[in-house]
């Protein structure tokens, strides 16, 4: 009883949870902020780099290596080491705008960088996925190379990969935490210092319960989305 | 001078000599059908004049202006000339409205409302104007073959190319499609159809190219290919069809 005393107190004490509720639900929110702002930039830029690993031709050569050597670079890297060589390494430089922004800045180009890497060969996936008869029958209307990305093969290729995408942005929600690295003031950041100030733990749970309750909405949607998916191709293939 | 002049034209894919030396001259407002076994060359030289594919050796003219020097706009050579291809290939993500107004939007520059209007009236001709806001995959394959047609004829083209547009529907849907066809052509568009309707091909086209390997090896006026051809393979594979049920 003694032990099983010890671990509730030091893990879910109600007194504990109520104290550090507060500062690591400003933290979070900071979480929160990263998360929607690495996202947008990821959705954006991912797309740009899928794109320019297909090119067509040699001339795209160079672009197309610059693309698939970015991918390479970051998704082999821990996150945790790009946060240290972005949080760090860039202010290090002193040069101009590089190396004078905020923690917080440095921890979404970190988030972005690595996963700008992992969604760019998602979309590459769905990019592929259309079949080359689309882009023939857009061609052969008279629409440009870039025409019929846009209008008839980046749309279908979105549509098929919004579950794997999804999937991608719960890893990068859970992954802002990490961005505590750098010392950005996020939830896990919060929950350390509580824990380190009061010698108890329960504010780790506290932010672990933010994390789950942003993560399951997320999850049992894109489960929702790929149950769909199933159901229609099912349909289609009787 | 012929309106498309197809010169010594020669493709391969890799090792695949797919076409050789193939030579086919086309008027104006004339029906030039393409028969032969399968993988005979016939999509290929139709992808060859839409520029989809690029060829290896001859030319290709299309009114005066010869297209396969490298130096043209592709793109505007493929807006003058429809393809329309045995899988329909309608953009699934779309409208059937939106099918057929895309490129007259956005290579021709028209206004929605202009180019809505034009594609109503020509879903109306075909009879489909109360399908215009459905997605493809709710239309029969003889609906959506008509609606890939129409959405090539919304670009006004000058030459209408069609790849065994009947290939792939169930028989009962296949009279729908090659009535329009049989409109366009007595509307006096010009257009060269591969195809497998051998009765159809008698019936409209002024001229029948029998392929064999790459080989345009037998030409002539649709009624003596169908009753007399010259060449023994020509015979094989008219035979052949007339098996299958279909002359
Ligand atoms: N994109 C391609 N890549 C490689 N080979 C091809 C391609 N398209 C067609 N071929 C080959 O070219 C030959 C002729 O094909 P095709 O023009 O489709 O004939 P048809 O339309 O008469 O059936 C076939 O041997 C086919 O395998
Ligand atoms: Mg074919």
């Amino acid at each position: 009883m003694h032990a099983l005393h010890r671990v509730l107190q030091a893990f879910v004490s109600p007194q504990s949870f109520r104290l550090a509720l507060p500062d690591v639900w400003a933290g979070f929110q900071v979480n929160i902020k990263m998360m929607f702002l690495a996202e947008a930039l990821v959705l954006v830029l991912a797309l740009g780099v899928a794109i320019i690993r297909g090119l067509p031709g040699r001339s795209a050569a160079p672009l197309r290596g610059a693309a698939i050597v970015y991918t390479d670079l970051f998704r082999g890297t821990p996150l945790i080491l790009v946060a240290f060589l972005v949080g760090f390494g860039l202010p290090g430089l002193q040069l101009r705008v590089i190396s004078t922004q905020t923690t917080f800045v440095y921890g979404v180009a970190a988030l972005t960088l690595v996963y700008t890497a992992y969604v760019t060969e998602v979309y590459r996936a769905g990019i592929e996925s259309v079949h080359p008869s689309q882009r023939s029958a857009a061609r052969s209307l008279g629409l440009s190379y870039f025409q019929a990305l846009r209008y008839v093969v980046v749309p279908q290729a979105v549509r098929r990969v919004i579950p794997p995408l999804l999937n991608d942005f719960i890893g990068l929600q859970k992954d802002t935490a990490l961005i505590t690295v750098i010392g950005v003031a996020e939830a896990a950041q919060q929950a350390q210092n509580f824990s380190n100030t009061y010698y108890n733990f329960t504010s780790y749970v506290v932010a672990a319960v933010f994390f789950i309750f942003l993560t399951i909405p997320l999850a049992r949607f894109t489960d929702h989305l790929i149950a769909v998916r199933e159901r229609k191709e099912r349909a289609a293939a009787i | 001078m012929s309106f498309v002049e197809v010169e010594n034209v020669s493709k391969s894919f890799g090792d695949n000599v797919v076409l050789r030396n193939v030579t086919l001259e086309v008027a104006e407002h004339e029906v030039v059908c393409l028969i032969g076994a399968s993988g005979s060359g016939k999509s290929t030289l139709l992808r060859c004049i839409n520029l989809l594919e690029p060829i290896d050796e001859g030319r290709i003219v299309v009114d005066g202006d010869l297209i396969t020097n490298g130096k043209v706009d592709a793109n505007a050579i493929r807006r003058e000339i429809g393809i329309v291809f045995q899988a329909f290939n309608l953009f699934p993500h779309m409208t059937v409205l939106q099918n057929v107004t895309l490129a007259p939007r956005r290579v021709r520059n028209l206004r929605r409302g202009e180019a809505e209007a034009s594609a109503r009236e020509l879903l109306r001709r075909i009879g489909l104007e109360d399908k215009a806001a459905e997605y493809p995959d709710r239309l029969s394959g003889g609906q959506q073959q008509r609606v890939a047609i129409v959405r090539a004829l919304a670009m006004q083209p000058k030459l209408m190319l069609l790849d065994e547009i009947t290939s792939a529907l169930d028989p009962q849907l296949v009279s729908e499609v090659l009535n329009l066809v049989r409109e366009l052509a007595d509307f006096g568009m010009t257009m060269i159809i591969a195809t497998h309707e051998m009765s159809f091909a008698r019936e409209v086209a002024s001229k029948v190219c029998f392929l064999d390997g790459g080989v345009i090896l037998e030409e002539g006026d649709a009624k003596d290919i169908f009753s007399a051809p010259s060449e023994p393979r020509t015979r094989e594979f008219l035979a052949r069809i007339i098996e299958a049920g279909r002359l």
